[in-house]
């Protein structure tokens, strides 16, 4: 029964962990726009903003 | 390259953005500014918006709220300004215009609903981690083993129902303050009971500790709030969609003779405005200068534009036809028709009494009934086994176990899912209320001019087609913008026309031409020199002159809608400000016996009174400023989107589209929504009556608590899900 000791801690600790995921995302505004996240993650957003990259990134910057 | 991809990623608070840069380059000023995008529906959309924004010169981000139809974007004032940023959206074919969240109550509404996910997370992490702990005491867990688990739960749980259940205590408090009951004062009750006899249990070493429960209902509940809030801010988000896109601006002539684009909101009395042909006038006052004719079909439901002229008096919510006249605007007082309106509207929302909402109904037999259920269970057993502790955990198990849960979650589920599948059909639904009172119509009232008809008038009667009347009128009628005259152009055949030179519109009469040195003219009769037997007469060269007659079509479906809400059981009756004969001619058409023609705004609102003393239970259906004090007095109301301002906001509904048949799809999801609102009352009232006696006896143990109140709340939500099919 002694294990208890060392996973009750354990999974509360995670479990706050989730709740502080939470409470970051919630503060981030990642839920101001649940209609609009969803189609959100099929753009592929990092290629496009790459190519307009170069005008606003100094050019030592790019790969 | 990772940390100027992050600096871009990082985008919508532009700020952040700058703090990245402003160690290396002067830091470039930002302005934020929030867009209203109403066009925007999809991913497309979304890509496209921001897209052609980023590409322009001095955007730093920008960045879409598809739910709320915004854009927020961060921009260089030095180098562009809003103006630019709403040409742009334009030209990609987007109607925008700047938007201040503050004013519409947006950003309060914002903070309420992250308020209440907050709290929501916070119960759902101490509903999952004490009900971890509560299955190893039901799976046999005992004495130190068990002491301890409680222990930890009590330190998970009190905290979580101290902060998850603010919302409940705080309503429940409000209504004990007014001195009435609401479902929250039951549900604050059993949290509190919850939490101080588990802790007295502990205490004790005992068996039946809720602490599981408790938060699980706080959980549950906040779910069905969380919904409810959702409902209510997209309808008012809508609603200021609407509020926002109309406020439009106006052209301002000074003193000086410059003219100069103005708000409509900062017209103040004095001003001199010029409102163009096809414009809507922007407020009430005096015309100064130029000729024109005035639909004013908004205002009073007359179907017939009139001559206007200097000194003469038009209202807010006209349609300027044909000339370009110039304004002097009046005093904002009593006296300007929109004020008068206004204050119908006002004391007819205030007539018109509370609501009595269902969750409130029910709450005023059920709180009582379990309250006082609860005092004779602790009464009972203290009387029998003569122990207060054991009469508390009896009494607690009767609260948590009755405890609404799900009544909270049945209204709002409900209400979530037919606003979604109204919103599909292309109408707004303003408040979950108002889904309740539309299902209780037995009457249903309609504007005639611009809700059953369209508004635009339509040839009934013309001269011989192909002879010289018919295709001098064609000629004229096509250098007009006075309704009629595209009616005749339309009607008639454009290849056959006449020879004629030299058009002019002439405001507030017709059009004029020649041919050869012959004048001829298409126009009100007196002007052309015809009898006045017909709405428009046209003149030949030599003088003879012909007729046509206009009657104003119904909207395509208004006769299969009417049809239809007969079926339902709803009476149908007509009430308009336009003419006897034209309302008539409708009512002939709908077979609508109840008609009421020549009505003023005060007049509708006086019969919708009657009405309602009668019992009877009205759904109003208008669009025009005449309309307001009626739609606002009515037991439920709908508008088309193009209706006049003051009636959307009065109307509880806004429909988009030509066809009428939304009115009737509002009725027939309201009367889905109230049957499955009412199906999921039966389920909590059966189940309820099987825990009751169960509770009373003494044998709820804490595991059957937890196990009830989640299979019923899921029940309820299941059933609500069904609206989405039907």
């Amino acid at each position: 029964m002694t294990v208890l000791g060392t996973l009750i801690p354990i999974s509360l600790f995670l479990g706050l962990l989730g709740l502080l995921a939470f409470v970051w995302a919630l503060r981030r505004g990642q839920y101001e726009d649940l209609e609009g996240d969803q189609y959100r993650a099929l753009f592929r957003e990092d290629e496009d903003r790459l190519r307009q990259l170069p005008t606003n990134v100094p050019s030592q910057d790019r790969p | 390259m990772t940390m100027a991809l992050d600096a871009v990623r990082n985008a919508p608070p532009a700020k952040a953005e700058n703090k990245a840069e402003s160690k290396a380059v002067a830091k470039p000023e930002v302005h934020a500014l929030d867009l209203l995008v109403p066009g925007m529906t999809c991913a497309g959309c979304m890509r496209k918006v921001e897209s052609r924004l980023e590409a322009l010169d001095g955007v730093q981000s920008a960045r879409v709220n598809l739910s709320a139809h915004r854009v927020a974007v961060g921009f260089d004032p030095a180098i562009t300004n809003a103006d630019a940023l709403v040409g742009e959206l334009a030209l990609a074919g987007y109607d925008a215009r700047p938007f201040d969240p503050t004013i519409h109550g947006a950003a309060r509404a914002d903070a309420t609903g992250r308020d209440l996910l907050l709290r929501l997370g916070v119960a759902g992490f101490a509903a999952m981690n004490v009900m971890l702990l509560s299955v190893s005491v039901w799976s046999g867990a005992d004495a130190a083993v068990r002491d301890l688990m409680h222990w930890i739960s009590a330190l998970i749980a009190l905290p979580a129902m101290a902060y998850a259940g603010v919302p409940f205590f705080r309503s429940a408090l409000g209504a004990l303050a007014g001195r009435r009951l609401n479902m929250d004062v039951p549900i604050s009750l059993a949290i509190v009971l919850a939490g101080v006899s588990s802790v007295i249990e502990t205490t004790r070493s005992g068996e039946h500790a809720y602490f599981d429960a408790g938060v699980m209902l706080i959980f549950f509940l906040l779910i069905g709030r969380y919904l409810d809030h959702r409902t209510r801010a997209s309808a008012r988000s809508a609603a200021a969609e609407l509020a926002a896109m109309t406020g439009r601006t106006a052209l301002r002539v000074l003193p000086n003779g410059k003219r100069v684009l103005c708000p409509v909101e900062k017209l103040t009395a004095g001003m001199r405005i010029a409102i163009a042909p096809g414009e809507r006038v922007p407020a009430d006052g005096l015309i100064v200068e130029g000729r024109t004719d005035i639909d004013r079909s908004l205002v009073t439901g007359e179907s017939r534009a009139e001559p206007a002229a200097p000194g003469m008096r038009i209202h807010a919510g006209m349609l300027n036809l044909t000339g370009p006249v110039e304004l002097q605007i009046e005093a904002t007082g009593d006296g300007t028709l929109l004020a008068e309106i206004a204050r119908l509207v006002d004391a007819a929302e205030r007539g018109r009494g509370r609501y009595d909402k269902l969750a409130d109904q029910a709450a005023r037999v059920y709180a009582p009934g379990v309250h006082a259920l609860a005092a004779l269970a602790f009464i009972g057993w203290y009387w029998a086994s003569g122990e207060v502790l054991v009469a508390l955990a009896i009494a607690t198990a009767l609260l948590i176990i009755t405890c609404p849960c799900a009544l909270g979650l049945a209204i709002p589920t409900v209400h979530t899912v037919a606003s979604g599948r109204l919103f599909r059909a292309g109408i707004f639904l303003k408040d979950g209320a108002e889904l309740e009172r539309l299902a209780q119509v037995d009457l249903v009232a309609f504007d005639k001019t611009g809700t059953l008809t369209d508004g635009r008038p339509h040839l009934v009667d013309q001269p011989d087609p192909d002879g010289v009347h018919a295709r001098i009128a064609a000629s004229l009628a096509q250098h007009s913008r006075h309704p009629a005259s595209a009616s005749i152009a339309a009607a008639l055949d454009h290849s056959s026309t006449a020879p004629v030179t030299d058009i002019r519109e002439v405001p507030g009469c017709g059009v004029e031409g020649r041919i050869g040195r012959a004048v001829v003219r298409l126009g009100r009769p007196a002007w052309v020199g015809a009898d006045n037997h017909h709405d428009v007469a046209v003149s030949a060269p030599d003088g003879s002159t012909a007729g046509f007659r206009f009657s104003e079509n119904l909207r395509p479906d208004a006769a299969d809608t009417v049809a239809k809400l007969r079926d339902m059981g709803c009476e149908i009756a007509i009430l308009s400000g336009d003419g006897a004969e034209a309302v008539d001619r409708v009512a002939d058409a709908l077979a609508v016996q109840i008609r009421h023609d020549q009505l003023l705004p005060g007049e509708k609102l006086a019969l919708l009174q009657d009405w309602a003393a009668q019992g009877r239970r009205v759904l109003m259906v208008g669009d025009g400023l005449n309309d307001g004090p009626a739609l606002a007095a009515a037991h439920a109301s709908i508008s088309p989107a193009d209706a006049a301002d003051v009636s959307k906001t009065a109307a509880g509904l806004v429909f988009a589209g030509e066809s009428l048949a939304p009115v009737h799809k509002a009725m027939v999801v309201a009367r889905d929504a109230r049957r499955r609102a009412l199906e999921s009352f039966g389920i909590a009232a059966v189940y309820n009556a099987c825990a009751i006696p169960l509770a009373l006896a003494g044998l709820v143990t804490p595991l059957i608590a937890a196990l009830a109140m989640s299979g019923s709340s899921v029940l309820v939500v299941l059933n609500a899900l069904r609206l989405r099919k039907s």
